[in-house]
């Protein structure tokens, strides 16, 4: 196969990187019934605030480099985990909105990322360095494309087999399924319904502020305002719902959403030719397909349309392709657990 | 509430989020290693020094109160118009294409002016309906449809900004060339440089709202819609066509508050010409719930804010980056619905009846 070929796939699973983990880390948290609408904000926060304790690790030369990475990325974990919390304890204890809450943290702390950034806006700091995977990167075409990563990029590989592991295949994921779905037979059956969630809201933000450093400290490296992953939240809040809130599909989904964009700025950078004749269109409009595509693939899995256009098809392909097509969120998303 | 222990309460529970949103913002400025008495300094003399600074504020107030009076619409309703922002700039989009090819010359620039306004606003209401059609027929959730509609019509204004509609000389990505004249909205004064005719059309607006929602059917309908669904589907509420008239409502709104921006303080569309005003009029609706009353101040304060912040930048001893502003008024707003929280679950006999009602 063409080695440029081979090349970009391998960069698009790269650059897709912080999506897969911060739609991974919401999947979870809306799992267990929370619905943490800040992304778009907290993975900005989370960035900067990694990037600049990263940066000042290095300014006063007190860790080694891959140390001063490890502290980025603790610090916007950590970040992001609060920021989600603060969704949960204000749904779980304050019976406040997550969608209100979640919207004004979105806004609060996309405004505290560009405050705080103003100071590091457009200066190198430390990176995240790729290394090839011993054995698994010699694979002929499936090596060079997703074994010649960077760290962050394996860890996402790992956290869509654990996520899906634990779901699927443990009590621990049972429970958590249970609390989004049916939160009132959970709690009669034993499972302590409010520790639960307020724990996977605070490993999903953590997530979320993992993805947020892998933006900062490797994808897009270093800050800048208006910031690079502008719209990234909400294009992953829609992963997880066109991912019908399953890890695989999940990441799949962010995959495709990356590729679309790679052709897209490939196109508007290079042109687009056609059998040697250049083609002449006003590449910018291309910018609206990850926006249309959003629009078509939450038509296509939620709502009427589906039913609408199946009823056309002969049934037993209906029933198919409906259990292909639809994902129903978990039951007891964004709302309220009351103990009777 | 005649109980004096319940009033002191309610007041104190008034007081906290506004307490603790500066005390965080006096946090946040010392932090980056400044005066926070110097930035109060600045953000006042930013907003009030003179009329001309006041004409500013003004400026900010006439689209922000627009959209958040369209936003109580959709509130009412249960709807969270995110695309708001994208109804703004779908507004401005319409008005400047009038203003770059309706044949009027300046003789009749009076009525030139009003028709955009009118445009502006279909052109508002053709991307709520879009929204609209998207939840109400389609099931796409209202939040992901307007965030997916506010980015596409931002694509759009730039294509137009940078193809078909680029100025003559020296075309780039920053804004079409300043519209004729007679398509601009006159300025009072120029010591006081707001438009009166819009100032008038905010208050009309906001005293047709009110009765609206408050002496009609159509307002019941909303309330009832937005309340509990089912029960209006009961009561044999047209929930479709009453949620889809929210919409209208409040991108018709949008669409008049998208013009203002173009008409009167850009004289041309640029990228990005909606400002986030949108987006602050969701925090002004968030932080009163439904009460319209409260709206023109509330907005008035945050106009202030988001004006006196552009001399944050400016003045030599801070240089602050602006969206301080949107700290402030971030931490405002989710202070107060915490709060809320903290007092309906902790003191729950305190509650005055119109809170307990929400």
């Amino acid at each position: 196969m063409n080695e440029e070929f081979l090349n970009t796939l391998g960069s698009i699973i790269g650059t897709a990187t912080p999506l897969v983990i911060a739609s991974l880390g919401e999947t979870i948290t809306e799992r267990a019934g929370v619905v943490n609408l800040s992304l778009d904000g907290s993975l900005a926060l989370a960035a900067v605030l990694g990037f600049a304790a990263a940066w000042t690790a290095q300014e006063a030369g007190v860790l080694d480099v891959p140390m001063q990475i490890a502290l980025g990325i603790a610090v916007a974990m950590l970040v992001g985990a609060l920021i989600a919390l603060l969704v949960a304890f204000s749904s779980i204890k304050l019976r406040r909105d997550q969608v209100a809450v979640g919207f004004v943290l979105t806004l609060l702390a996309a405004d505290l990322a560009r405050f705080l950034g103003a100071d590091f806006t457009r200066i190198p700091g430390p990176q995240i360095t790729r290394f090839a995977i011993p054995v698994l990167a010699d694979i002929p075409i499936l090596g060079q494309i997703f074994f010649r990563q960077n760290l962050l990029v394996y860890v996402s590989y790992i956290l869509m087999f654990a996520i899906w592991f634990w779901l699927f295949r443990t009590r621990g994921g049972l429970a958590l399924r249970a609390i989004g779905e049916r939160p009132e037979a959970a709690f009669a059956r034993g499972a302590k319904v409010e520790r639960l969630r307020y724990w996977y809201t605070f490993l999903g933000g953590a997530l979320v502020g993992l993805a947020g450093a892998a933006y900062s400290l490797n994808v897009k490296p270093g800050w800048s305002s208006p910031p690079a992953m502008q719209g990234d939240g909400w294009i992953a809040l829609a992963i997880v719902i066109f991912g019908g809130w399953h890890p695989f599909r999940v990441v799949l989904g962010a995959w495709l959403f990356a590729a679309l964009r790679a052709v897209s700025s490939n196109i508007q950078t290079n042109g687009l030719f056609f059998f040697g004749q250049e083609i002449n269109f006003p590449f910018v409009l291309l910018n609206t397909l990850p926006w249309l595509l959003m629009i078509l693939t939450l038509l296509v899995v939620s709502g009427g349309f589906t039913e609408r256009m199946l009823q056309y098809l002969p049934r037993a392909v209906q029933r198919r392709l409906r259990a292909f097509m639809r994902s129903d969120p978990p039951r007891a998303l964004a709302t309220r657990f009351e103990r009777e | 509430m005649n109980n004096p222990r319940a009033l002191a309460i309610n007041i104190i529970f008034l007081l906290i989020p506004i307490v603790i949103s500066l005390i965080f913002a006096a946090l946040l400025v010392g932090a980056v290693g400044r005066d926070p008495l110097e930035v109060v300094d600045a953000l006042w003399k930013g907003a009030f020094k003179d009329s001309r600074k006041l004409g500013g504020v003004v400026n900010f107030w006439i689209p922000l109160t627009l959209v958040s009076i369209g936003l109580v619409v959709t509130f009412r309703a249960g709807l969270w118009n995110i695309g708001v922002e994208g109804q703004m700039m779908m507004g401005a989009i319409f008005a400047s294409w009038g203003a770059q090819f309706i044949p009027l010359g300046e003789n009749l620039a009076p009525l030139l002016q009003l028709l955009l306004i009118a445009i502006a606003a279909l052109g508002g209401m053709f991307w709520g309906f879009v929204v609209g059609v998207l939840k109400i027929r389609l099931g796409v959730n209202e939040i992901f449809g307007g965030v997916a509609l506010n980015a596409l019509v931002n694509v759009i204004s730039i294509y137009l900004i940078s193809g078909p509609w680029q100025p003559r000389i020296g075309g780039s990505a920053q804004g079409t060339e300043p519209f004729p004249k007679a398509a601009l909205l006159p300025e009072f004064s120029n010591t006081f440089p707001v438009n009166i005719f819009m100032i008038a059309l905010v208050f009309a607006a906001f005293a047709i709202v009110l009765l609206m929602l408050n002496g009609t059917r159509w307002g019941l309908n909303l309330k009832a819609v937005g309340v509990n669904m089912r029960s209006a589907l009961l009561l044999g509420v047209a929930i479709e066509r009453t949620s889809m008239s929210a919409f209208l409502a409040c991108g018709a709104l949008a669409g008049i508050a998208g013009s203002y921006r173009v008409l009167f303080t850009f004289d041309n569309l640029r990228p990005l010409a909606s400002g986030g005003i949108g987006f602050l009029g969701l925090l002004v609706v968030l932080l009163l719930s439904i009460r319209l009353l409260w709206v023109p101040l509330i907005t008035f304060a945050f106009a202030a804010i988001l004006t006196g912040s552009t001399r944050l930048q400016i003045a030599p001893s801070l240089k602050l980056d602006s969206s301080l502003a949107g700290v402030l008024q971030g931490t405002l707003v989710l202070a107060v619905i915490l709060f809320q929280g903290v007092h309906e679950v902790f003191f729950p006999n305190t509650l005055s009846e119109e809170d307990a009602e929400s």
